[in-house]
């Protein structure tokens, strides 16, 4: 933690957990003051022969749409290092949330509007081979699926907002939920109905009672 | 594990956060560089205490700090110019505690300048003369010496023999920067400021606006005139000038520090003699200004500046900068624009409306890609009450305006609205577009993307426009594509296929149409499978003939695929030209010849390919130059046969006598408009030959013009 001079004058600093816009007034009094830890993206020097134009402002180069998220596929062969460093240069973006009726133009259609689109590859129910709500779209190049990461993610397709995130990289195999019913985890155990998702959940569908017992 | 990122743990503001690490040492630098890139922003707070207080902490860090100050504050002066004026009061105060530091910063804004032009960074060099500029209302930089540089810049219309487009260049960076300082050089200077706004005025009068038609959106003058860009400032300069100089526009915050800033002694420019053209300048290209909403579309609220109003200029620049700035942050984009300081006193939406569309309708293209643009006026909707109902006065403003409007800027409007309605569940008041029924049927049609949704959705009296199904049941061998289909759905092998097909050595016709057909008739939805099997077939000019036969109703579905097949190779530039220009029998042989030339280049480069088919990443670089080869082919040859199609156009009409105004002559012409914009760089290099070979004096004096149009854009 650095400590600032005490200035004669009312002191301003940033606080921490707040929203890093605000400034602070210390109590003049106060010999020293701490500085707030920020984030620490490190300032990267890039060569270059005239030293003004080598400040890349970190607080401003924010493109955190295209950050990689928290998630890590358990199946992965190599570990997390390998991982991370595949998902930071891949042209493959996994999408969720995708109704079981969305067709692979409709994919395409929306989807080509960030890049060329390579190939997709529709998700699959294990048992059944029916598409079972997500794909992966590979395309030709990494701007591409930046762009799709930026104003693709987060909006409707089919009328339901489809979310995006880095892929790895397709493999055979990976086309298949994970789920123990055969179609993707998240449809095991949410409760809430979903027609475009087979209904309820299939944790919530053991539960229910059937049509069939309450009619005669 | 939580997935969501842009979620409703979004702060105010909507900057995007990562999780606080508590654990890792600041450095001094990260904390300078924020403070100084984030005053300005909503605080609690008044800004001019907050300058105060900035400065005095950068004062005291200046013994140890004062190189990476020195490159903060030039890096904020050329990347964040919608906040000129709080960083020019910021330099302003530092100078006024430290002269020195106050002349280390100019000399290093003065190399930086330099740097940026030797760099084709005219955007960015724009930004710098106008933080100098406004250094001048903070007494940093005495007043004559930045006439001195203004004097410089214009004398540049007195070369000859250069690019129209560079003496262009330096006369907008002057008049641009008068809004701020005006007021200041005038009273300082008023005599040598005359001189110089005459001399600009001697040139803008003699400047050629050849380029004008090719960049205009609408090509009707009413209700709005697309004026030039440099036409416009210099109107709007002229109305300061008349309104001496008083602009009540920008927010100014040095006026507040007035009585520390005026005892501060002042630096003077070092004479700056502008850079020598090169012939690797990429100067800026012109532009026409994009209007579409005037005082009396704003009934309510405070009233929109007129066309010719300073202010108007000043409020499109930061707004446009502001999009500059952050448009890979969707909701932080949104955010700012919609707390752009003084939006008491305009109609803000209409103006956020008007420029976000004048970038989506630039010509030749935007400025960034084209569906940045949808989510950004979705992130609008959702922080505006009413979803910004100024945004569906315009969408129906630009529908009835369609007639003349630019055909590449009516297909970007459409694929546009397509996108935001899918966001919307399609809601819309459709009957008030009824009358789009009788438009008549050669003018593109929206396209409403899903058939089956589509005729669900609008009523039945749209049906007219709905596109048609594919054809596949009417042609031959359809009873064997579907053995074919069957086969290919449950992934038989290549092999297999061929047996089914009982391929010979020779290709046969209809073996390859049913093959195709199934294809086709399977890539109906879906367009992944792979076409291998195609690979060394003859038969190229016949898949393309089988395609347009089973979507001659869906010309969208033709271009993807056609796009396709040039992507994997299965047809090359050649076979797609030879099919499309069958039909003009005069030609033929001029452009076989060019025919055999490009075959013999793509074997070659094909040639090429299967030796070293080893690496991946090696195929897919050749696979590009390849392709930007064929594409090169391509335009030249896709411009001939425009050429082709619009002079039998043009023959049939004179013919006939009919007015050659058609909407299919208007849509014709437009795109061949369109491919000279879209691939001029490539174009450039062929302007000797497409000289000799097409755009000769005997062409059609309209097409010539069109020709003519896009070569004053570069010169």
């Amino acid at each position: 933690m650095a400590v600032v001079q005490h200035y004669g004058c009312k002191l301003l600093v940033l606080k921490r957990r707040r929203s890093q816009k605000e400034f602070l007034k210390i109590d003049r009094n106060r010999k020293s003051g701490t500085v707030a830890k920020l984030r620490t993206a490190a300032c990267v020097p890039t060569i270059c022969d005239f030293f003004t134009m080598s400040v890349k402002l970190n607080a401003l180069i924010s493109d955190s749409y295209v950050d990689i998220s928290q998630y890590r596929d358990q199946h992965f062969k190599g570990n997390r290092y390998d991982q991370e460093k595949l998902l930071k240069q891949s042209n493959t973006l996994y999408v969720g949330n995708l109704s079981f009726y969305t067709t692979e133009d409709q994919v395409h259609e929306i989807f080509s509007k960030s890049g060329d689109v390579k190939r997709i590859i529709i998700g699959l129910d294990k048992v059944k081979k029916t598409a079972c709500g997500f794909c992966f779209v590979e395309y030709y190049t990494r701007t591409g699926a930046e762009n799709a990461m930026r104003f693709i993610n987060g909006t409707r397709l089919d009328d339901r907002i489809i979310r995006t995130d880095w892929d790895a990289g397709f493999k055979e195999g990976r086309q298949y939920g994970r789920g123990k019913s055969g179609g993707q985890v998240r449809d095991e155990y949410r409760q809430d109905y979903d027609p475009a998702r087979g209904g309820y959940g299939k944790l919530a569908m053991q539960h229910r009672p059937t049509e069939a017992q309450n009619t005669f | 594990m939580s997935r969501r990122r842009h979620s409703d743990s979004e702060n105010e503001g909507g900057q995007a956060h990562k999780r606080r690490r508590t654990s890792e040492p600041i450095e001094i630098e990260d904390r300078l560089e924020s403070l100084i890139c984030r005053v300005g922003e909503k605080s609690t707070s008044s800004l001019e205490s907050n300058l105060e207080g900035l400065a005095g902490v950068l004062e005291a860090d200046l013994p140890n700090y004062k190189n990476k100050i020195l490159r903060i504050l030039c890096a904020v002066a050329r990347l964040l110019p919608e906040k000129l004026t709080v960083y020019t009061t910021l330099v302003g105060l530092l100078n006024a505690r430290n002269y020195n530091f106050g002349g280390e910063f100019v000399e290093a804004m003065i190399r930086q300048l330099k740097e940026t032009l030797k760099n084709n960074l005219y955007n960015e060099a724009v930004y710098l003369v106008r933080f100098l500029s406004d250094l001048v209302n903070c007494h940093v930089i005495a007043a004559p010496s930045m006439v001195a540089m203004f004097e410089n810049f214009v004398s540049v219309t007195q070369e000859e023999d250069v690019p129209q487009v560079r003496s262009d260049w330096f006369v907008y960076v002057v008049l641009s920067c008068l809004p701020w300082v005006g007021k200041e050089l005038y009273e300082k200077k008023d005599v040598e400021m005359d001189r110089l706004l005459s001399q600009i005025e001697g040139y803008l009068k003699g400047r050629g606006k050849t380029h004008v038609p090719m960049l205009q959106v609408w090509t009707a003058e009413k209700p709005h005139p697309q004026e030039e860009y440099l036409d416009c400032l210099w109107a709007q300069i002229q109305k300061l000038k008349k309104d001496r100089w008083q602009e009540r526009h920008i927010l100014r915050p040095y006026i507040a520090f007035d009585s520390v800033l005026c005892e501060a002694l002042q630096h003077n420019l070092p004479p700056f003699t502008p850079p020598g053209h090169m012939p690797d300048a990429q100067y800026p290209m012109p532009r026409v200004v994009f209007r579409m909403f005037d005082y009396t579309d704003a009934p309510e609220g405070p009233v929109m500046p007129g066309s010719h109003s300073v202010e108007r200029f000043v409020i499109e620049e930061n707004l446009h900068c502001i999009i500059q700035t952050h448009w890979r942050e969707r909701k932080t984009c949104a955010a700012q624009l919609l707390s752009y300081p003084g939006k008491n006193k305009i109609p803000l939406n209409y103006h956020i409306v008007e420029v976000i569309f004048g970038e989506l309708f630039q010509l030749p293209s935007p400025p960034h890609i084209d569906v940045m643009y949808t989510t950004l006026l979705i992130e609008l909707c959702k922080l505006q009450p009413g979803s910004l109902p100024q945004l569906a006065q315009a969408t129906e403003m630009l529908y009835m305006r369609l007639d003349t409007m630019n055909t590449s800027c009516v297909d970007r409007l459409i694929n546009w609205f397509s996108h935001h309605l899918s966001n919307f569940q399609f809601r819309w008041s459709w009957d008030d577009w009824s009358d789009c029924l009788t438009m008549d049927l050669e003018k593109p049609k929206p396209k409403l993307s899903y058939h089956q949704r589509i005729v669900d959705i609008v009523p039945p009296t749209f049906a007219a426009l709905i596109p048609a199904e594919p054809i596949f049941t009417s042609l031959p061998g359809y009873q064997a594509s579907v053995t074919v289909g069957n086969a290919i759905k449950n992934r038989a092998s290549n092999e297999e296929i061929l047996n089914i097909l009982k391929e010979g050595e020779s290709f046969n016709p209809l073996k390859v149409d049913v093959f195709l057909q199934t294809l086709l008739h399977l890539a109906a939805k879906s367009f992944s499978h792979s076409f291998s099997a195609l690979g060394n077939d003859e038969g190229k000019l016949h898949i393309l003939k089988v395609v347009y036969d089973v979507w001659r109703n869906h010309p969208q579905m033709i271009a993807v695929l056609v796009d396709k097949m040039i992507r994997t190779q299965i047809v090359d530039c050649a076979a797609i030209l030879h099919s499309t220009i069958r039909k003009m029998d005069k030609h033929v042989q001029k452009i076989q010849q060019e025919l055999e030339e490009a075959k013999d280049k793509l074997e070659k480069q094909q040639h090429k390919r299967q030796k070293d088919s080893g690496d991946d990443e090696d195929m897919d670089k050749n696979s590009e130059d390849e392709e930007g080869q064929l594409e090169e082919q391509i335009e030249r040859l896709q411009e001939k046969r425009f050429i082709m199609l619009l002079t039998e156009h043009l023959v049939r009409c004179e013919t006939g006598s009919v007015d050659i105004t058609t909407p299919w002559y208007k849509n014709c012409v437009e795109r061949l408009q369109q491919v000279f914009l879209m691939h001029h760089v490539t174009i450039q290099q062929y302007m000797g030959t497409l000289e000799n070979l097409l755009f000769t004096a005997e062409l059609d004096h309209h097409i010539l013009a069109v020709y003519q149009q896009f070569c004053a854009l570069q010169l």
